[in-house]
């Protein structure tokens, strides 16, 4: 097997009194899509914030590419190349495709113009790179576009930059059938072309469908981390709602002591 | 290629999924005269109705005036027109920076009056420090101090520097001559606005709030420099000139000539790279015939201006309205720099999305104090205008209606109150159709005063009213 672009280990984070991490290992491959699966408040969302540099850690590691990090600010995890994508999508309506894919950073000439053709160019290369056929231009307003196009757009944002890894909170939640799939494919793609990519969503069709791997967390805890293709959704299910299934999951002792 | 018509083009988004065109077949192609004139059409359905409200409403009130009185078309008449709304179009254009934020700054008005009274007790007292009570005098020293601490604090160099500015000519008591006291108090403009914005961006005061404190609070300050006894400005003959000069009919046509051609060879040297680039073009018909017809009306307005339009024979008025030069150099600059500059698209995106702009690592705070400073220092040229207008710095300097019309005019001109959608353009539009509607009034004596403000309050209710349609309008798309 591959060496894991990002290794976390043994992470534990606490508010308080509160303890919301527990020893978690998390591993993201490249090339694969990895899915953060569990309950609301089982710290799916701590995690995340804890790789984006958003919340600070207790204790535990942090490994990108076999080195060791610490991930003390959000430029820090984009300067390593993970990129979020946050569930309410952070696109300006009033701008284009283009002008939202390269908010922050936009290319330059002559000090501080803004060198418009090139970036037309790179984010239709961007958009073509990730098949996207959905979008006319690249010079429509974001506010024109539906909620798939949308999430597209702000799934290329996060590749355009060369990023190794990206995470997507639960980028199908409000979006109906067609543009699902549509998210759906992209994701895949992008996998595909050797992105590590993790999939944070309660859609366990969803997860079933284009998961490689699912990492479910139970109050705190990795529950378990299983390849899709060994599992059924009723056991995600069941690590998902009381921390074991038959074999796997967590020990009885643990999975009940935090109830 | 895909085999699309071209007819698919403005309904990207509302098409059933095999119709729309895709794949970026829009990208590479070229927008030929036909299409312009078909994207205009969709983005006007599409809830974007641009400069089209404001022009028609222009043309509406001028036959209307050319009906109440047949001076009202004169070339004298309309030669004034520019001199009587300049200092609305340079404070409007300063309010749509703020308005682009979803903000508003309410004191524009009396901060520029203020700073222009500055101005004038400099020059005519010959001496800030013994012109203005001694209290004031150091407030506005120590005030302007902590302005470029405060600029430096959320990075607002190019602002710091400008204050730095004013605060060297304040000091070294320049501001006795005329041109150095009128740039002192555009840089003490941009100082007070750097205030403002830090107490919006960074205090959290809602810009509502703090704009009202001030507005009442910059009357005050104004009448206590000027010591109860306004400064005639038309002494001063640039100050003078600001509202009542003419570019002589040569530097006219270099003038037209210098804007035209610059804008034509931009759009030609545009399309020509796009071109060669492979990204969506204009074509160069488009681009020819667009310039043409600017070009045309450049002329004839320019050969008009160059007439002698008094009726009385003892002087000759022909020319560009100064005025009218400064409102369209300002408004160009304006322009460049909120389309063309990294600060332009960042002030969009934070008046879009704030929390979008934030995570794509744009300074909002940044943003909200450049914006402010920029507005307050555009209202102290308003206020330097206005006063030029007047022929006085007078106790009631850019207080009353001054401000509000301002407003009113980016609003009419286009310009969103709530954020992300607003042109320097919509400024000069808008301050035009203000301007007019007391000057065709005051044409026919019969008609009273108080019409004026009637029509004006209508004008600007159906202009709020087409920016609220189009906006349900695009949100439905």
């Amino acid at each position: 097997m591959t060496e894991p672009l990002l290794q976390i280990s043994k992470l534990n984070k606490s508010f308080g009194p509160v303890h919301v991490l527990h020893d978690v290992d998390f591993d993201v491959y490249p090339g694969e899509v990895t899915a953060l699966v569990g309950d609301n408040g089982a710290g799916k969302s701590t995690l995340v914030k804890c790789v984006a540099g958003i919340n600070g850690i207790d204790s535990g590691e942090i490994r990108f590419e076999g080195r060791p990090v610490t991930i003390a600010d959000p430029r820090d995890a984009t300067a390593l190349g993970i990129e979020f994508v946050y569930q309410d999508l952070a696109l300006a309506d009033n701008l284009d495709i283009t002008q939202n894919m390269f908010l922050g950073r936009e290319l330059r000439r002559f000090g501080s113009f803004l060198s418009d053709g090139a970036m037309e160019r790179q984010a239709r290369e961007t958009l073509a790179s990730l098949s996207v056929r959905t979008v006319s231009s690249v010079r429509q307003l974001v506010s024109s576009l539906s909620g798939g196009q949308r999430q597209t757009v702000a799934i290329a944002r996060a590749v355009l930059w060369n990023s190794k890894i990206v995470f997507l909170d639960e980028p199908t939640a409000a979006l109906g059938v067609a543009q699902t799939r549509e998210v759906l494919d992209l994701v895949r793609r992008l996998a595909d072309q050797g992105c590590g990519v993790v999939f944070i969503s309660h859609n366990m069709n969803d997860v079933m469908e284009v998961a490689d791997r699912v990492a479910a967390l139970y109050l705190g805890r990795v529950a378990a981390e299983v390849r899709t293709k060994d599992t059924t959704t009723t056991q995600i299910v069941e690590l998902i709602t009381s921390g074991r299934s038959g074999d796997i999951g967590l020990a009885p002792a643990v999975a009940s002591e935090n109830i | 290629m895909p085999t699309e018509t071209p007819e698919t083009r403005v309904e990207a988004g509302s098409l059933p999924e095999p119709e729309r065109a895709s794949g970026f077949s829009l990208d590479a192609e070229e927008v030929s005269i036909r299409g312009a004139i078909r994207a205009w059409f969709g983005k006007l359905r599409t809830g974007d109705p641009g400069a089209l409200p404001s022009v028609l409403g222009l043309v509406v009130l001028v036959l209307l005036f050319s009906q109440v009185s047949d001076q009202f078309l004169s070339a004298y008449n309309i030669g004034n027109i520019p001199g009587q709304g300049a200092y609305i179009a340079v404070i409007a254009m300063g309010l749509v920076f703020v308005l682009l934020l979803g903000e508003i700054d309410l004191s524009a008005g009396t901060a520029g009056g203020a700073c222009a009274a500055f101005a004038a007790v400099g020059v005519f007292k010959g001496s800030l420090h013994d012109g203005l009570p001694a209290s004031l005098y150091w407030s506005i020293v120590v005030g302007l101090v902590l302005a470029i601490g405060l600029a430096i604090w959320v990075k607002t160099y190019a602002g710091a520097v400008v204050v730095a500015v004013g605060l060297v000519l304040v000091l070294t008591n320049q501001t006795q001559h005329l041109v150095p006291a009128l740039i002192a108090a555009v840089c003490i403009g941009a100082a007070i606005g750097i205030f403002n914005g830090y107490l919006v961006a960074k205090v959290g005061i809602p810009s509502f709030v703090v704009t009202l404190a001030l507005f009442l609070a910059w009357q005050g300050v104004l009448q206590f420099a000027l010591s109860g006894q306004p400064v005639n400005t038309s002494n001063y003959d640039l100050w003078h000139e600001l509202t009542y000069g003419r570019l002589s009919v040569t530097n006219s046509w270099i003038f037209v000539s210098v804007i035209v051609l610059g804008y034509v060879g931009y759009t030609v040297l545009r399309s020509v790279r796009a071109k060669a680039a492979g990204l969506a073009h204009e074509t160069m018909s488009l681009v020819l015939t667009r310039g043409a017809a600017l070009a045309a009306i450049a002329v004839v307005i320019t050969a008009w201006a160059s007439q002698n339009r008094n009726t009385n024979p003892f002087k000759v008025i022909s020319g560009i309205p100064v005025p009218a030069a400064i409102a369209i150099v300002l408004m160009i600059g304006c322009t460049i720099a909120l389309t063309k500059t990294t600060w332009g698209r960042h002030l969009y995106a934070t008046g879009g999305n704030p929390e979008a702009a934030r995570r794509a690592g744009i300074d909002v705070v940044h943003m909200k104090v450049t914006a402010f400073a920029l507005c307050s220092a555009f209202g102290a040229l308003g206020g330097i205008m206005l006063a030029s207008s007047q022929s006085s710095a007078s106790l009631d300097l850019g207080s009353g209606n001054v401000l509000l019309f301002s407003v009113a005019a980016a609003v009419i001109g286009g310009t969103s109150l709530f954020g992300g959608r607003g042109r320097p353009r919509d400024a000069i539009l808008g301050a035009l159709v203000i301007a007019i509607i007391p000057n065709g009034l005051l044409l026919r004596p019969s008609l009273d005063a108080q019409w004026q403000q009637v029509i004006t309050g209508v004008v600007l209710l159906i202009a709020a009213a087409v920016d609220a349609i189009s906006r349900r309008r695009a949100a439905r798309g």
